[in-house]
């Protein structure tokens, strides 16, 4: 059998192998001392340097940004996951779906936009994780529509680097990491916004 | 279907890819644009040197003990409800691929970029079976559409410029789905539009998925993808059935270690601080994706690197392309060369201890190379590529005993290297024996005027076609310290 066969093969390859040196973590655990508005502003920064769009807006002003962009994009039906806050689709008229597991990719191909909140943001790399929590969905939601909204509550959902975020998260759950809209390097090495995934990403950071 | 079988050794290819000005031209505008958008996306890390340091040393334990983390991987991908299958070659390896498929009584799956089943011909071999697979990374996309071979490993299409780009899709696209838009342009946004209406109706109706991984964490059974263009969430997600065919080497042991090389690796490869999607998924989630996941591992030649203690780190490789971008030989003889899925720096080494260096091709590789070391210091795992090719040059010529397919086997040196060994013996005779070597020396210093630049006849002409003999100097080192000895006290 080849597991037997492979795990033999590895032994033996290994058996008088130096023993490996320990894993130093003396790397950073984040690269800069930020107070929680510093690190808002920097992923702010960071998920517009890679064509996010990012508005600001308070927990009044949500249900109001969030219809302006619906309305901008000229929606007329917007996916709503498990648990998203009512509060921020309360002014918009734009058609409701619900995230149902019977639902065909087809289906989800005609719907205009998405809705999510997020489990964490990232500031130094200007990314959103989403772990198919409260608000967020199944994976599919936010990645065949071609509009995804996406909330984030700062700064309480922000962490600054990449080891925070990890610690944060559940491995056990599905894990989504959205560095920008869908983009590619193929032609040329340089990078095109807009293949597969939703081409325009709307971040609403809202503060408190 | 394209394949490397029967391709010419690397001299030869590299004799005909350097006279191609239009490759050579693309080649060199591509890996500058990317070489310095890399050092600047590096230079914002502070701590990149300890990143690659634990990244380095996270990859050997893993080497070191990966038997037990392989075995702890699988408990856990079980545990977590995928299924895991063990394959020990390329052959076993598809056999078991393609009888899943055949479960599902699907004839087509769509798969993301993966440089293992690359390795192993996947593609070719489901072809065989009656599936067809579709690639739906955009480069992949446009090798397969040009019924090509990839040049390199981010960017399998790196070889094609957006003229040509647009002329595959326009010539291509109808006869394997949705035909290009009328009227496409070479603008790259339009060429990513039409790869997104065409490949939307693949993705749509997919019922199996085919992919490879980045990484997989003993401890939890997750394995992760990296991506940019969403091609990999639409695979790892929309079809019913997933199959990732993994080499076992991308085991790494922690939760904790992705943190390295979450950081490490999008910054190396497309100089991003992050790419735009990556997919992290631990078996099968209810509700939420395919409701079958099956991991097979790969071994494929990798124990057979494992055992060699100077080219294992090799195995430390995460496929950055990193070295490619930077290799001046890589920019000038292209990806196409390597006759292998792993071009570049990192193929000269691997290729040849994952297949052996019996043939021709595989002999070649590890001169493929000037010994730069600009890959060394741009690998974000460290891996001394000079080192390896000395050693596999040392393998070749020399021979030795290593393993191969698993069996400890005695390789004989490579004939056309009688000459240089017959050579090299003479200078060591030579140089252990003091008054030879002066006579040598004087002979050489008095015939200085005399004497060619280059090496006339015989096996010493091929080997001199690449290399000036160095100058002779009026007298030798050991002449001129006797005689600055005779006039002491100066």
């Amino acid at each position: 059998m080849s597991r037997e066969l492979i795990l033999g093969r590895i032994r033996a390859a290994n058996a008088g192998a130096r023993a490996a040196g320990p894993v130093r973590r003396d790397y950073l655990r984040a690269h800069a001392d930020r107070t929680p508005d510093e690190s808002v502003g920097l992923l702010a920064e960071n998920l517009a340097d890679y064509r996010a769009l990012v508005h600001r807006t308070d927990a009044a002003g949500v249900a109001g940004v969030v219809a302006r962009l619906l309305a901008e994009r000229g929606s007329r039906t917007v996916l709503v996951p498990d648990g998203l806050p009512a509060e921020w689709l309360a002014a918009t008229g734009v058609q409701q779906l619900e995230d149902r597991a019977e639902s065909t990719a087809r289906e989800l191909d005609a719907v205009g936009s998405v809705v999510t909140g997020c489990a964490l943001a990232i500031a130094e790399t200007g990314t959103i994780v989403l772990d198919g929590g409260t608000a967020q969905g199944r994976r599919r939601i936010t990645l065949i529509p071609d509009h995804h909204i996406c909330v984030i509550r700062v700064p309480e959902q922000v962490v600054s680097s990449v080891p925070e975020a990890l610690e944060r998260l559940d491995a056990a759950r599905p894990l989504t990491w959205i560095s920008g809209p869908s983009a590619t390097s193929d032609i040329e090495l340089d990078r095109v916004e807009g293949v597969h995934g939703p081409r325009t990403l709307d971040v609403v950071l809202v503060g408190e | 279907m394209s394949t490397y079988l029967g391709m010419p050794a690397f001299p030869e290819a590299a004799a005909v890819s350097t006279r191609d000005t239009r490759l050579r031209g693309n080649l060199r505008h591509a890996t500058h644009t990317i070489r310095a958008k890399r050092a600047a996306a590096v230079a914002e890390m502070a701590d990149w040197q300890q990143l690659r340091a634990a990244g380095a040393a996270a990859k050997d334990d893993t080497l070191r003990h990966l038997d037990t983390y392989l075995e702890q991987l699988e408990t856990a991908v079980t545990t977590a409800g995928g299924t895991v299958h063990w394959a020990a070659d390329a052959e076993e390896a598809n056999r078991i691929v393609a009888g899943l498929v055949r479960a599902t009584g699907e004839t087509e799956v769509v798969k993301v970029k993966s440089m293992a089943t690359q390795e192993i011909g996947l593609n070719e071999a489901l072809e065989a079976e009656g599936i067809r697979a579709y690639e739906t990374d955009l480069a992949e996309l446009i090798v397969q559409l040009g019924d090509d071979l990839p040049s390199h490993i981010l960017v399998p299409a790196i070889h094609r410029n957006r003229g040509e780009i647009r002329d595959i899709f326009t010539g291509e696209m109808a006869a394997w789905g949705r035909p290009a838009p009328e009227g496409l342009s070479d603008r790259p946004a339009e060429l990513a539009e039409a790869a997104r209406l065409h490949l939307r109706e693949k993705f749509l109706r997919a019922k199996v998925g085919i992919s490879g991984a980045n990484f997989m964490v003993a401890e939890t059974g997750t394995l992760v993808v990296l991506e940019s263009e969403g091609n990999g969430r639409m695979c790892l997600t929309l079809p019913e059935t997933l199959i990732s065919v993994v080499g076992i080497e991308k085991v790494v042991p922690t939760w904790r270690d992705l943190e390295v090389f979450m950081q490490l690796l999008p910054r190396s490869s497309t100089a991003e601080r992050m790419n735009p999607y990556t997919t992290m998924w631990t078996g099968t989630t209810d509700g939420d994706g395919p409701r079958d996941f099956h991991l097979v591992l790969l071994d494929n030649g990798r124990t057979d690197t494992l055992a060699d203690q100077v080219g294992r780190q090799a195995l430390r490789c995460i496929r950055c392309s990193a070295c490619l971008n930077v290799c001046p030989v890589y920019e000038r003889a292209g990806g196409h060369a390597y006759g292998s899925p792993y071009p570049g720096p990192i193929g000269a080494i691997l290729t040849p201890q994952l297949r052996g260096t019996a043939s021709a091709l595989d002999a070649s590789l590890p001169y493929a190379s000037s010994l730069c070391g600009a890959c060394y210091e741009v690998c974000p795992v460290a891996i001394d590529i000079p080192e390896v090719l000395v050693h596999l040059r040392q393998r070749v010529v020399e021979g030795g005993t290593y393993t191969v397919r698993g069996t400890r086997t005695v390789i004989r040196p490579a004939k056309g290297h009688a000459a240089e060994r017959a050579a090299m013996r003479a200078a060591r005779w030579t140089f252990q024996r003091p008054r030879a070597l002066g006579a040598v020396q004087r002979l050489a210093t008095r015939t200085r005027r005399i004497q060619p630049r280059r090496l006339p006849v015989g096996p010493g002409k091929a080997w001199g076609l690449t290399r000036d003999l160095p100058a002779v100097p009026e007298k030798s080192f050991r002449e001129w310290w006797q005689e600055r000895g005779k006039g002491a006290g100066e």
